[in-house]
């Protein structure tokens, strides 16, 4: 089947027995980007793969490339190609056979040259002629990515190919698949726990939780501008503060907590609302020795602990509720170190702060009062 | 297994792959369970030749022939023969299958092979050692005349023990392999895991390794005991007209007297009561799964 | 107790209980070369003259023929037979799975004098024309069966369904998935079930016993009937012969089986 085009999954739903595993979501993923999907462990994800590879009956809904609903179409029959999480390679077919296998299916010519090629691309040509029993868990894992990528599919499912290898090793394949992801034009939907390699290497990530996609969008959107709890601490971490809204201030809210009132970018006039910040966007007045911005978001509290990590230094400040908050401040040769102890002010531009809906819990103290 | 249900469900290849299979079973084991159930309730063609029934439908036989003490007692002795030797096969292989599976290194597909070697010498021949061994010329009675143990014309052979000592020895492959694979199986880290919560590695044996080792062991029994009880070879072999087995019985009721209704009566009767002991067996052992 | 001695009873234990396995194997070896009267039970004296003329006892080479021919003939039935059933209880659904695994376990849980007794009963009630070879390659063949079944059925269950899966994501189609797939990883298993099943045959005397008829002699019921009688030494030797090929079948299949897991051959 020659397909080409977006990736459409429309309604998709699966259920094993009575526990939902993947609960109706809807993705477009447009031909030629790199899509990463992105979420803890049992959310979904493989098997939002398994069903787009036609390894698993979806329940419900529908899968298209192109337009063309391949829903009930053959594994065998689908330009999708797979890496697999426990990479299954043959254990009775050397290397060679291995990455040959699919174009000897397809019955393809110039089988030797592209094999080579391929194995060349993830660095393990001199291995050729070994059994997967042979391999380190890094080289299998670039086995199976070479296995897959030799058939050039139209859409190459990517179930954390990344996860046994070492840091150096990964940085570089991150790289490679990225070449070739944008030299042969192949649509990739990635899988992976890393959010740090989901945001450097994908055109949009998807984060699911418990089989619903929480949020879509570009990396930096997504960093920016999370629009659940769940996203505001899966990628990266947040300091969330809950309350109500007060009064209106241009385009922003104001938030009133139990730690002060806070401006934060809202529509919402009325009700109960929570409000994020990223640790890295609060400053500490007393080390950056300026004078806090009048339309800045301020508030006091004492410094409980203070740790070097290199780059920064992540300080956690106790706030007069009790609520602790964790700022990252980057590391300048001649600033001073707030001291565990010290009375410091924190603040930051009302832009950084992002809203969030509030807690159930929250809201529902804020109702009962 | 998803993925199973998918290529197989709603197909008929699953009833083709079976078809030829179990219809020779249906044939050549059903079939002939039915034929033996019908020959139980045989009586003599009269005024026919000896080895001539006819189709009566007398399910008194099972009562006469049950109630006779020489085939009672062959019965009996069949399940105490061999339960013993069950039991002493258990205890033999336990300690050798453990020691294979978990210490015995490198030289483990040795062990192995030297474990189910015996099996491709003919099952009459080593039995036919045995008399040798056991018998009054042979190296055990020697031994045990020059400690001045035994009197001088002493001999195992033929005797009760020498039957149970047969029984073990031939089906201990079988008890020895089960037990082998249950713990080959298991990740050793489990015992080291269990050692440093219990302390004791007595304690660590009972809680872990005997638990994980269980389908082993109800595997080996069952492939012991159920051969064991309806085997005549060893009580022919080692043993005399004090030690007959119900398969001794069965054997010459049938090949040598043509009295096929006892001959029927008394083999229906051992393969009702193994099935029952072994259904109970392994509802009581908590495994479904055989072998 | 010293630290040796614990660290090395139970491989004491081991070689001894070994040793107490291979004991009656070292006396038919050695009685091959007895100087036999009419009984070959007592120790007369060394010869080779068994060795010399293998086939010179009456019928003995006969038997051995019939027995190879039967467990040649009953492995290969039994074991496509019962392959195909593991295949169907491994890798499909279907109604009656339970049914089947019953009627797979009942032979294996029955002794073989009822096994023998009942397929007499079976033969005699048909006018006894299939007793001799017929009976005994359709007897071998039923109680080989359960024994492929369990021990291909083993092998399905352990392999990875995520392999079978990836060569369908490559572009296999089913029956493609099944011969470069499937099948080879199964086959180690098939090859230890036909093993088991020649070995059962070749060894099977009870059930033989009951359905060869009086012209039809296998070599384990020409061991047993001339038990009586005496055994001749030539039996001895081919006992021996047997035991030396079977084992080089054995460690030759073991050092490969190790070698495969190292992954240096196919
Ligand atoms: N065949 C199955 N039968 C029943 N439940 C299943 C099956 N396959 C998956 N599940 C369940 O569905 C949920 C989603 O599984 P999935 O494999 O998609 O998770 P995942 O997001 O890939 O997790 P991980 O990051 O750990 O790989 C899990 O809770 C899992 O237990
Ligand atoms: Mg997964």
């Amino acid at each position: 089947m020659d397909l080409n085009g977006d990736l459409v999954l429309r309604d998709l739903r699966k259920e094993f027995g009575d526990f939902v595993a993947v609960d109706s979501i809807n993705l477009t993923i447009a031909q030629g980007s790199f899509f990463a999907l992105l979420g803890p462990s049992g959310c979904g994800k493989t098997t939002t793969l398994r069903m787009i590879a036609g390894l698993e009956t979806p329940t419900s809904g529908q899968v298209l490339i192109g337009g063309t609903d391949i829903t009930h179409t053959k594994p065998h029959q689908r330009p999708v190609n797979t890496v697999f999480q426990s990479y299954a390679l043959f254990p009775h077919m050397d290397i060679f056979e291995n990455v040959a296998f699919g174009l000897r299916r397809r019955g393809v010519g110039n089988v030797e040259k592209q094999v080579m090629d391929t194995l060349e691309l993830v660095q393990l040509a001199h291995l050729a002629r070994r059994k997967p029993g042979q391999l380190s868990g890094g080289q299998q894992q670039r086995i199976a990515l070479a296995r897959a990528i030799v058939n050039r599919p139209a859409v190459l499912l990517l179930d954390e190919p990344l996860g046994a290898l070492d840091l150096k090793l990964r940085r570089q394949m991150q790289i490679e698949l990225k070449r070739i992801q944008t030299e042969v034009g192949l649509t990739f939907v990635h899988v992976t726990h890393d959010q740090e390699e989901a945001m450097s290497m994908a055109d949009t990530i998807a984060v699911m939780n418990h089989g619903v996609v929480e949020q879509l969008g570009g990396p930096l959107d997504l960093y920016e501008r999370p629009v659940t709890h769940y996203v505001a601490n899966f990628l990266g971490q947040s300091n969330t503060f809950e309350g109500t809204v007060a009064s209106r201030d241009g385009e922003f809210a104001r938030l009133a907590t139990a730690d002060g009132e806070f401006s934060v970018t809202s529509a919402q006039s009325s009700g109960t609302l929570a409000m994020g910040v990223r640790p890295e966007k609060l400053e500490i007045a007393e080390t950056t020795g300026n004078t806090v911005p009048p339309t800045a978001n301020q508030v006091r509290g004492t410094v409980t602990d203070a740790a070097f990590t290199g780059v920064s230094t992540q300080y956690v400040v106790r706030l007069r509720s009790g609520k602790e908050v964790t700022v990252f401040e980057q590391n300048l040769l001649f600033g001073r170190r707030a001291q565990v102890g010290d009375e410091v002010t924190l603040y930051w531009d009302a832009r950084h702060s992002f809203a969030l809906p509030a807690s159930a819990a929250h809201a529902a103290a804020a109702d009962g009062s | 297994m998803a993925e199973a249900s998918a290529v197989g469900s709603r197909s008929r290849t699953p009833y083709l792959l079976l078809l030829p299979g179990m219809a020779w079973l249906a044939v050549f084991f059903v079939v002939p369970l039915v034929s033996l159930l019908m020959q139980s309730v045989q009586t003599p063609l009269p005024g026919g030749l000896p080895g001539q029934y006819e189709q009566t439908f007398r399910f008194a036989n099972f009562v006469d022939v049950l109630s006779r003490t020489e085939f009672l007692g062959a019965l009996g002795r069949s399940f105490l023969f061999a339960l013993l030797a069950t039991v002493a096969a258990l205890l033999i292989a336990y300690p050798l299958a453990y020691a294979i599976a978990l210490r015995a290194g490198r030289a483990k597909p040795l062990f192995l092979v030297l474990v189910v070697a015996p099996f491709f010498v003919s099952f009459v021949l080593r039995t036919i050692a045995w008399r040798q061994i056991l018998g009054a010329e042979g190296p055990v009675v020697g031994a045990l005349q020059a400690l001045h143990l035994v009197p001088s014309n002493f001999s195992i052979y033929p005797s009760s023990l020498a039957v149970i000592a047969g029984l073990t020895y031939n089906f201990l492959p079988f008890m020895t392999l089960p037990i082998y694979a249950s713990l080959d199986r298991m990740d050793t880290r489990l015992i080291e895991a269990a050692q440093d919560l219990y302390s004791s590695s007595w304690t660590a044996f009972r809680k872990v390794t005997l638990p994980i080792s269980m389908p082993g062991v109800v595997a080996g029994t069952l492939l012991t005991f159920i051969p064991a009880s309806g085997d005549y070879i060893n009580a022919q072999l080692l043993g005399n007209a004090t030690t007959t087995m119900v398969g001794n019985v069965v054997d010459s009721r049938f090949l040598v007297n043509s009295d096929y209704p006892t001959a029927s009566v008394l083999s229906f009767t051992l393969m009702a009561i193994i099935l029952a002991m072994v259904f109970v067996y392994v509802r009581r052992a908590g495994t479904e799964e055989l072998v | 107790m010293s630290g040796w001695w614990s660290r090395n009873v139970l491989r004491i234990y081991a070689v001894l209980a070994l040793g107490y396995l291979l004991l009656p194997v070292a006396y038919t070896l050695a009685f091959s070369f007895n100087q036999a009267g009419k009984s070959n039970l007592i120790w007369k004296g060394f010869t080779l003259s068994a060795w010399q003329g293998i086939c010179d006892a009456p019928d003995v080479c006969a038997a051995v023929r019939n027995s190879l021919l039967v467990g040649m003939l009953a492995t290969l039935i039994a074991t496509v037979l019962g392959t195909m059933i593991a295949f169907a209880l491994g890798r499909h659904q279907f109604r009656g799975r339970s049914t089947t695994n019953l009627l797979i376990f009942l032979p294996m849980a029955t002794p073989e004098v009822v096994l023998g007794s009942s397929l007499l009963a079976l033969f005699v009630n048909m006018g006894g024309g299939l007793l001799g070879f017929p009976a005994v390659l359709l007897a071998h063949v039923m109680f080989c069966i359960s024994f492929v079944v369990v021990t291909v059925k083993a092998r399905i269950a352990s392999l990875d369904p995520r392999l079978e899966e990836a060569a369908r994501d490559l572009y296999a189609d089913e029956r493609q998935t099944f011969m470069k797939v499937t099948l080879p990883l199964v086959m180690p298993g098939i090859a230890a079930a036909a093993l088991l099943a020649f070995s059962l045959s070749f060894d099977d005397v009870i059930i033989t016993n009951f359905n060869s008829g009086s012209n039809f002699t296998t070599f384990p019921k020409f061991i047993w009937t001339s038990s009586l009688r005496g055994i001749p030494p030539q039996a001895n030797v081919i006992a021996s012969l047997m035991f030396a090929v079977a084992l080089a079948v054995v460690v030759v299949g073991q050092i490969n089986a190790a070698r495969r897991a190292k992954g240096l051959i196919a």
